[in-house]
C-alpha cells in the first residue's frame, strides 16, 4: 500500500478527482494549505503599503492505494493537475505500514 | 338627477375636509410651526446617520484591521454610540446648541430640562426640538468613533473610553458650538454645511496626534499587516455612502430642494472620488484595488460634506476628483514622509478631505444654492474665512487631543502590552475571538 500526497493548484481539484475516480480510486482527503516553492509569493498593496505574501494557497490531497495502483495514480494526477506554469505543485509517495477501516475493523487493502 | 347628486357629494367631501382644516389651522399655528414633512424627513435622516456608525463605520474599520482585532474595532464604534448618546443628552446638546455665547452655550437644557412636546430650537424651527437634538447627537457619535481608526490594533479599551469621553467634552462640544451653535467661527462667516470642520477635520487632526503619541503598530513596515476582510469594508462603505444622504441632506434641517441638492452633490462627489483613486492606482500600480475605490468614495464623501448645500452638481464632481487626488497623496506620500502610523487613515481621508472640502466650499459656494458666494462668484474673502476656520479647528483639535492623551496616560497606559498586541485586542480586551 502507498500513500500518495499531492500539492496542487486549488482550481485543479475537480479535474484531479475525476481522473482518479476513473482509474478506480474511490476516496481522498483534501486539506487547504499554504506554502511556497519555486513560485515564491506575490505582492499585495494596501493604500500604498506593500506586503510580500510568501505563502500561497494550495490544496493538499491524500489518497491511499494498493501498491500496484500507485504509479497509475501518480500519472493521472500529474496529467490532470498540470498547467505548465510555475506553481503546479508536487507529488510525494510513501509506503503505508498498516490500514484499518474503523466501522468494520477490515485491515490493509480491504480497508482502502 | 341621480348622477348630479353623486357629483355633488364627491365635491362636498373635499370641501368639508378643507373647511375643517382651514378652521383648525390658525389655532394650530399659534402653538407651533412644526412641519410634518420636515419632521418625517429628519426622523429618517437621523436613522441614516446613526446607521453610519453602527454598522457602517464599524464594518468599514473592522474590515481593514487584522482578524485578531476585528471585534475590538467594532467595540470602539459601539462604545461611541452608547457613551456619547448619554453625554449628549446630559450636557452636550445644551452646551452646543442652547445659548449663543461666542465660546460655549449654556446648561439650560442639561438632561433636556425644559424641552417640551412643542419646543423648537431656533436653528430648526419646523421640527421638534427633541428631533433636532437627536439628529445632532448622531453627528457627535460618529465624530468620536472616527478618531479611533488612527490608533486601531493597539489602544487599550479602558484608555479609549476615557479618551473618548474627554475628547467629546473638550474637542467636539466647543467646536460644534463655535461653528454651528452661534459661536465665534459661525459668526465670522465660516461655512460648514454638514461638518467638514466639526466632524472630519476635528476627527482627522485628533487622529493624527493620537497616532503620533501612541506610536506605530508592532511590525509596522516589517510585517504583513494586510486587512482581514475587505468585503466587510465594502459593505461598511455602502452603508456610510447611503447614510451620508442623511448626513448632508439632513443638514438642510428640512425636506426642501436644498436637501436634495446636497444629496446630489454628495453622491456625485463619492462617485468621482472612487473613480479618481482607482484611476491613480491603475496607472501607477497597474491594478485598481477595491480598497482604493472605497477609500476614494469615502474621501469624496468627507470632502463634499462642508460644501454640499452650497455648490452645484458639476462642482461636486470637481470636488470629488480633487478629493481623490489629495487624499491619495496624503495616505501614501505624506504618511510615508512623516512616518506616522495612522492605521486606517483617519487623517489622510477625513482630516485632509474635510480640510480640502472646507476650502473648496470657499471657492465654489454658489449664492443661488446656499445663499453664500465663494471665490468663483467674486468673493475671495470667503476663502480667507474658510482658511481661518481650518486653522482654528486643526490647532484646537490637535492641541487638546495631545493634552487629553497625556492626561489619560497618567491614569492608565494608552497602549496594550506587547504580548497583548501580538495576541490581538479581541481576546486581550474583550475575551472573545473570531474563529
Amino acid at each position: 500500500m502507498k500513500l500518495v500526497v499531492a500539492i496542487i493548484k486549488p482550481f485543479k481539484l475537480d479535474e484531479v478527482r475525476q481522473a482518479l475516480t476513473e482509474i478506480g480510486v474511490h476516496g481522498m482527503t483534501v486539506t487547504e494549505v499554504k506554502g511556497y516553492g519555486r513560485q515564491k509569493g506575490h505582492t499585495e498593496i494596501y493604500r500604498g503599503a506593500e506586503y510580500v505574501v510568501n505563502f500561497l494557497p494550495k490544496l493538499r490531497i491524500e489518497i491511499a492505494v494498493a501498491s500496484d495502483l500507485a504509479d497509475k495514480a501518480v500519472e493521472v494526477i500529474t496529467s490532470s493537475a498540470r498547467t505548465g506554469q510555475i506553481g503546479d505543485g508536487k507529488i510525494f509517495v510513501t509506503p503505508i505500514d498498516h490500514a484499518l477501516r474503523i466501522r468494520t475493523g477490515e485491515t490493509d487493502t480491504d480497508a482502502l | 338627477m341621480g348622477a348630479h347628486w353623486c357629483r355633488a357629494a364627491k365635491l362636498a367631501a373635499p370641501i368639508g375636509l378643507a373647511t375643517i382644516f382651514l378652521s383648525a389651522t390658525p389655532a394650530f399655528a399659534e402653538t407651533s410651526q412644526i412641519s410634518p414633512a420636515d419632521t418625517a424627513w429628519m426622523i429618517v435622516a437621523t436613522a441614516l446617520v446613526l446607521m453610519m456608525t453602527i454598522p457602517g463605520l464599524a464594518l468599514f474599520y473592522s474590515g481593514m484591521v487584522r482578524k485578531k482585532n476585528v471585534l475590538a474595532t467594532m467595540a470602539q464604534s459601539l462604545a461611541a454610540v452608547t457613551i456619547i448618546s448619554i453625554l449628549w443628552v446630559a450636557f452636550g446638546y445644551s452646551l452646543v446648541f442652547v445659548g449663543d455665547g461666542p465660546w460655549l452655550g449654556t446648561l439650560d437644557r442639561g438632561f433636556l430640562a425644559g424641552m417640551t412636546m412643542d419646543s423648537v430650537n431656533p436653528a430648526a424651527k419646523t421640527i421638534p426640538e427633541s428631533l433636532f437634538m437627536l439628529y445632532q447627537m448622531t453627528f457627535a457619535i460618529i465624530t468620536v468613533a472616527l478618531v479611533a481608526g488612527s490608533v486601531a490594533d493597539r489602544m487599550r479599551f479602558s484608555a479609549y473610553l476615557m479618551f473618548s469621553i474627554l475628547w467629546f467634552m473638550f474637542v467636539y462640544v466647543p467646536l460644534a458650538h463655535w461653528v454651528w451653535g452661534g459661536g465665534f467661527l459661525g459668526a465670522a462667516g465660516v461655512i460648514d454645511f454638514a461638518g467638514g470642520l466639526v466632524v472630519h477635520l476635528s476627527a482627522g487632526a485628533g487622529g493624527l496626534v493620537a497616532a503620533k503619541v501612541m506610536g506605530r503598530r508592532l511590525g509596522y513596515g516589517v510585517e504583513n499587516l494586510s486587512p482581514f476582510d475587505l468585503s466587510l469594508a465594502v459593505m461598511g462603505t455602502g452603508l456610510l455612502w447611503v447614510g451620508w444622504f442623511g448626513f448632508n441632506g439632513g443638514s438642510a434641517l428640512a425636506a426642501n430642494s436644498r436637501a436634495v441638492m446636497a444629496i446630489i452633490a454628495t453622491h456625485l462627489a463619492a462617485c468621482a472620488g472612487a473613480l479618481t483613486w482607482g484611476a491613480i492606482e491603475w496607472s501607477t500600480q497597474r491594478k485598481p484595488s477595491v480598497l482604493g475605490m472605497i477609500s476614494g468614495a469615502v474621501a469624496g464623501l468627507g470632502t463634499i460634506t462642508p460644501a454640499s448645500g452650497f455648490v452645484t452638481p458639476w462642482q461636486a464632481v470637481v470636488i470629488g476628483v480633487i478629493a481623490g487626488l489629495v487624499c491619495y497623496w496624503a495616505c501614501t506620500w505624506l504618511k510615508r514622509r512623516f512616518n506616522y502610523d495612522d492605521s486606517l487613515d483617519v487623517f489622510g481621508v477625513h482630516g485632509v478631505g474635510g480640510m480640502t472640502g472646507v476650502l473648496l466650499a470657499g471657492v465654489f459656494a454658489t449664492a443661488s444654492i446656499g445663499g453664500t458666494s465663494g471665490l468663483i462668484e467674486g468673493n475671495p474673502r470667503q476663502l480667507l474665512i474658510q482658511f481661518y476656520g481650518v486653522a482654528v479647528t486643526f490647532a484646537w483639535s490637535a492641541a487638546i487631543t495631545y493634552v487629553l492623551l497625556k492626561l489619560v496616560s497618567a491614569f492608565v497606559p494608552l497602549r496594550v502590552s506587547k504580548a497583548h498586541e501580538m495576541e490581538g485586542l479581541d481576546i486581550s480586551q474583550h475575551g472573545e475571538a473570531l474563529q
